[in-house]
C-alpha cells in the first residue's frame, strides 16, 4: 500500500475514528484503526470493538492498493501532530512509514487477517436535518444513566412512530424526553412503531459528528443494530438488549404551580449560591408571588441566598434540587425562558422552554425529582 | 514500642505514686486511656470462672490471628497480632475464643461515655483506647489530671468489670508512652519539667513512627536511645532518615509533639474486610462476600446516619498484591443493595483473576443523610425501607435476626466460616 492524502482531512477523519475505539481493548486488533486503500481514489479509515463500528472516506491519492492494521491511538496522536501538509503512507512488510514535510514515523502493523469484519448497515429507516438530530440528541442524552451498574438507563430509547420520532433518556434523577418530525422510509410506515435502545455515549458521540448544518442524518436499524450515517461517515452500534422503564405513566399529569423565569441568571445564580453547597447537596428554591429566592448551604459550611424576579402563578412553595442536575436540564432547554411546574416539594418537577410571549414550546420536556430536605 | 524488657530499671518507678503522692502532674493535660488486654477482658468478665486461666481471643481458623491475650496468656509469649496456631504451640492450656465484636463495642461505648463526662474532648483510637484532653475538665472539677484518671479508672472498674491503664503527660506521644509502660491496671505520671529525662533513656523503637526496620537502620549508625536522637543534628539525621522522618523524631526525641486531641474526627470513609482461611478464586463465592461485607458496611452508615457516594473495593491476592477499585455514584447511598450491586461490578469488571485472600467493601465521599435525593420511578416502598426494618430487627433480637437468603448457610458469629 502507498497512498499519499490531505492531513487536515486525514486528521479527522481518524480522530473520529479513534474516539469511538475501547479505551482498555481487550485484544490488541480491537485497539487499532483499519486503513483500507483498495479503491482507486480513497482511504477508508474504519474502528470496530464488537459494539460500534465507525467508518470514514477521505480522499486519496493511490499509488498501491492495499489495507493495514495500525495502533488507533498512536496514529491518532501522530496526525494531529503533523504539519498541514500532504502524508503519505506507505506499508513495507510488518511495518507503515508516515512520512509528512520532513517529519517521518514508522509503526509495527498488527494482522488485517485476525480483524473482525465490520458489520453492513442495516436497513435505512429514515432520515432528518443533521442540526435538528444534533440538537434533539443533546437535549435527551444529558439525562442518560452514566452508572453502567443499571445497564438499561444508560441509553437513549429512540421510538419511531410514523413520521414522529421521540428520544427518551432516563437516570431517574431526572428524565428528558423531545419529539419531533422526521422522513421515515417508506417502508417504515408501515411497521407501526418502534421503539430501541441506543448506548447514550455512543449516540451522542454519532450526534456530534454527524449533526452538522445543513447536512443529513440518515437512520438505519436492524438486527439489533443502529446505523447513523452523513456527511462521509457511518457508524454502527449494538443496540442495549434491556427494557426501558415504563416511562409514560411516570410524566406528571397535572401542576398546580407554575413559574416563568428567564434561563440565563437562574442559571448564574444557581451557580453562585451552590459554592457553599457541598458537592452533591441541594439548593433550595422558594417560589412565592413576590419572587424566586435561591438558597443554599446551612450553618456549618456557610450559606448564600439570591432573588430573582418571576412570573408565578400558584401557592408558595419550597422545593429543592441537585443544582448539577437543575443546571443541566436549563441548560439543555436551549431557550431564554423556561417554564418551571410542579405540584408539591416531593414529586417530579417540569423545565419546559418558553417562546417570548410566555407559551410553552411544544416538543421538549425535563423532569427532574426534587431532592427531599429534612424535617 | 519497644518491650519493657529494654528498659533501664527504676525508669518507671520514678513515675508512679509513692506513699499515695504523685508526682507533679501541673501542665499535664493529656491522659491516654488503653484498657488492659481488653477483648480477653471482656471475655473474662462474661465467664468468670476463666479467670484463673490462660485467655486467648482471637480467629479459630486456620488462618486466624491474635487479637487479644490475658496477661496470663501473655507470660506464655502470646502476643496480639501472632498466628492463632502458633499461640497454641506457645500455651496449648489456653482457652482459645473467636471475638464477640457486638460485645466489645457495647462496653467499648460504655466506657468511652465515662470519658464524656469527665471531658468533651476524647478522641478515640479504637475501641479499647482514647486519647483525653482534662485541661477544662482541670478547672471544673478543680482536680489535678492524677486524680482525674483514678477517678477514671476507678469508673471503669466498678461498671464495666475490666481495668484499665493511664498514662498522663504534657503530650499526646507522652502520654501514650506512659500508659503502655505501667500496664496493666496501672498509671504513670510524667511531670512537664521531666519529659526528657523520662524519653532520653528509652528505646528509639518507642518514638512514634520507628519500627523494625528503621530501628535498625538507626543502630547501625549509633542511635540506640531516644536521646542519641535528640543529641544527633538534624542534618546529621537527615542523612540517615530523609527530610521528614528526621523532622519528625528529632522533634518527638525533645519532647515536642504539637498534636492536639481531636475528639471524634468525621468519618472519612466506613468499610469491612474478611481475610480468607484458604484463598479463594471462585466468583459467585466472592460476591456473596461482598454482599456480607455490603451489608456490615451499610448498616455501620445508617447507624451514624451517613451516606457516601463513592464505593470501592480492596482485593489482596495469594502473593498479597493488592488492589483497590472505585466508582463513584451519581447520588450517594446507604443502601446494602446499591453498595453491593457497585461491588460486584467493580470484582467482574475491574478484578483480575487470581487466588483471592483478603476483600473489603468500602465507603467513601461520607456525608450526612439529612436530605434524600428522590427517584422518579422509586416504589412506595424500596430497598432502603427494607434495610431499615432489618435494622431495627437486628437491633432488637440480634445480629441473625434478619440476613439476605444466599448467607441464611453462614454462621454469624463465626466470621471466617466457610464451607469449601
Amino acid at each position: 500500500m502507498k497512498i499519499r492524502v490531505e492531513r487536515d482531512g486525514l486528521a479527522d477523519a481518524v480522530a473520529w475514528v479513534a474516539r469511538s475505539l475501547p479505551s482498555r481493548p481487550p485484544v490488541p486488533v480491537l485497539g487499532g484503526i483499519l486503513l483500507d486503500a483498495s479503491n482507486s481514489d480513497a482511504l477508508t479509515i474504519s474502528g470496530f470493538d464488537y459494539e460500534v463500528s465507525a467508518t470514514v472516506g477521505v480522499a486519496a491519492t493511490v499509488a498501491d492498493g492495499g489495507r493495514t492494521l495500525v495502533s488507533g491511538r498512536l496514529l491518532a496522536d501522530i496526525t494531529k501532530a503533523l504539519p498541514a501538509q500532504p502524508v503519505e503512507i506507505m506499508v513495507d512488510g510488518a511495518r507503515v512509514s508516515i512520512t509528512c514535510g520532513s517529519a517521518k514515523f514508522s509503526l509495527p502493523t498488527m494482522p488485517v487477517e485476525d480483524y473482525p469484519q465490520l458489520p453492513a448497515m442495516p436497513p435505512h429507516a429514515g432520515e432528518l436535518p443533521g442540526e435538528v438530530f444534533g440538537l434533539a440528541v443533546s437535549q435527551v442524552a444529558v439525562a442518560a444513566g452514566k452508572d453502567d451498574t443499571l445497564p438499561m438507563l444508560t441509553g437513549v430509547r429512540l421510538e419511531i412512530n410514523g413520521d414522529k420520532l421521540t428520544l427518551v433518556a432516563t437516570d431517574r434523577f431526572r428524565l428528558a424526553m423531545r419529539e419531533f418530525e422526521w422522513k421515515p422510509a417508506p417502508s417504515m410506515t408501515e411497521t407501526g412503531e418502534v421503539a430501541v435502545l441506543v448506548p447514550a455515549r455512543t449516540l451522542a458521540e454519532a450526534a456530534k459528528a454527524l449533526g452538522t448544518a445543513g447536512k443529513t442524518v440518515e437512520i438505519a436499524h436492524g438486527d439489533g443494530l443502529i446505523g447513523l450515517s452523513g456527511s462521509g461517515r457511518r457508524t454502527t452500534s449494538r443496540l442495549l438488549d434491556t427494557e426501558f422503564p415504563r416511562y409514560r405513566q411516570l410524566l406528571p399529569s397535572e401542576q398546580t404551580a407554575a413559574a416563568i423565569i428567564d434561563v440565563a441568571p437562574l442559571v448564574e445564580a444557581i451557580k453562585r449560591v451552590s459554592l457553599v453547597a457541598e458537592r452533591g447537596t441541594q439548593v433550595r428554591l422558594e417560589f412565592s408571588e413576590s419572587g424566586l429566592k435561591l438558597s443554599a448551604g446551612g450553618d456549618d459550611e456557610g450559606s448564600a441566598e439570591e432573588e430573582l424576579g418571576v412570573e408565578y402563578t400558584g401557592e408558595p412553595v419550597t422545593i429543592a434540587f441537585n443544582p448539577t442536575f437543575l443546571q443541566e436540564g436549563l441548560g439543555a432547554l436551549h431557550a431564554d425562558r423556561a417554564e418551571l411546574s410542579f405540584t408539591t416539594p416531593s414529586r417530579p418537577a417540569l423545565i419546559k422552554p418558553v417562546d417570548d410571549e410566555g407559551n410553552v414550546v411544544p416538543g421538549y420536556l425535563h423532569l427532574l425529582m426534587p431532592v427531599r430536605l429534612p424535617g | 514500642m519497644g518491650r519493657s524488657g529494654d528498659l533501664p530499671r527504676g525508669l518507671v518507678d520514678r513515675y508512679k505514686a509513692r506513699d499515695g503522692r504523685w508526682p507533679d502532674d501541673t501542665g499535664c493535660h493529656v491522659l491516654h486511656v488503653d484498657m488492659d488486654a481488653f477483648y480477653a477482658s471482656v471475655e473474662i468478665r462474661e465467664r468468670p470462672e476463666l479467670r484463673d486461666r490462660p485467655v486467648v481471643v482471637g480467629g479459630t481458623g486456620g488462618r486466624g490471628v491474635v487479637s487479644s491475650a490475658n496477661y496470663l496468656a501473655r507470660t506464655f509469649g502470646v502476643r496480639s497480632a501472632m498466628p492463632t496456631a502458633h499461640a497454641r504451640r506457645l500455651c496449648p492450656k489456653a482457652v482459645f475464643l473467636p471475638p464477640t465484636f457486638s460485645l466489645y463495642q457495647d462496653v467499648s461505648a460504655g466506657v468511652m461515655a465515662i470519658f464524656r463526662d469527665v471531658t468533651p474532648l476524647v478522641e478515640p483510637l479504637s475501641l479499647d483506647e482514647a486519647f483525653l484532653d482534662v485541661s477544662g475538665a482541670l478547672r471544673q472539677l478543680r482536680l489535678t489530671s492524677g486524680q482525674i484518671a483514678e477517678r477514671i479508672r476507678a469508673r471503669v472498674a466498678a461498671e464495666h468489670g475490666i481495668t484499665c491503664s493511664v498514662g498522663i503527660g504534657s503530650t499526646k506521644f507522652v502520654a501514650k508512652l506512659a500508659s503502655g509502660l505501667c500496664k496493666p491496671d496501672g498509671m504513670l505520671v510524667v511531670p512537664g519539667d521531666e519529659v526528657l529525662a523520662f524519653l532520653h533513656p528509652l528505646p528509639v523503637s518507642a518514638l512514634w513512627g520507628v519500627g523494625k526496620r528503621t530501628a535498625e537502620r538507626m543502630a547501625e549508625v549509633g542511635l540506640h536511645r531516644v536521646g542519641d536522637v535528640a543529641a544527633t543534628p538534624l542534618p546529621r539525621l537527615r542523612r540517615t532518615l530523609g527530610n521528614a522522618a528526621a523532622e519528625h523524631l528529632h522533634a518527638l526525641a525533645n519532647g515536642h509533639d504539637d498534636r492536639t486531641v481531636e475528639p471524634e474526627s468525621v468519618d472519612k470513609s466506613v468499610g469491612a474486610e474478611e481475610t480468607f482461611e484458604v484463598d479463594r478464586t471462585d466468583r459467585e463465592g466472592l460476591r456473596q462476600e461482598l454482599l456480607h461485607l455490603s451489608e456490615r458496611t451499610a448498616a455501620a452508615l445508617r447507624r451514624r446516619g451517613l451516606r457516601g457516594r463513592t464505593v470501592s473495593i480492596k482485593v489482596r491476592f495469594g502473593d498479597f498484591t493488592t488492589i483497590t477499585r472505585s466508582r463513584t455514584l451519581s447520588v450517594a447511598t446507604d443502601v446494602t443493595q446499591e453498595i453491593y450491586r457497585t461491588a460486584c461490578r467493580l470484582l467482574d469488571e475491574q478484578t483480575p483473576p487470581g487466588p483471592v485472600r483478603l476483600i473489603g467493601v468500602r465507603v467513601e465521599q461520607l456525608g450526612e443523610d439529612a436530605a434524600q435525593q428522590l427517584f422518579l420511578d422509586a416504589p412506595e416502598r424500596g430497598w432502603r425501607d427494607a434495610d431499615q426494618a432489618a435494622d431495627q430487627a437486628r437491633a432488637k433480637f440480634g445480629g441473625a435476626a434478619v440476613r439476605p437468603a444466599s448467607l441464611l448457610a453462614r454462621n454469624p458469629d463465626e466470621r471466617t466460616h466457610y464451607r469449601q
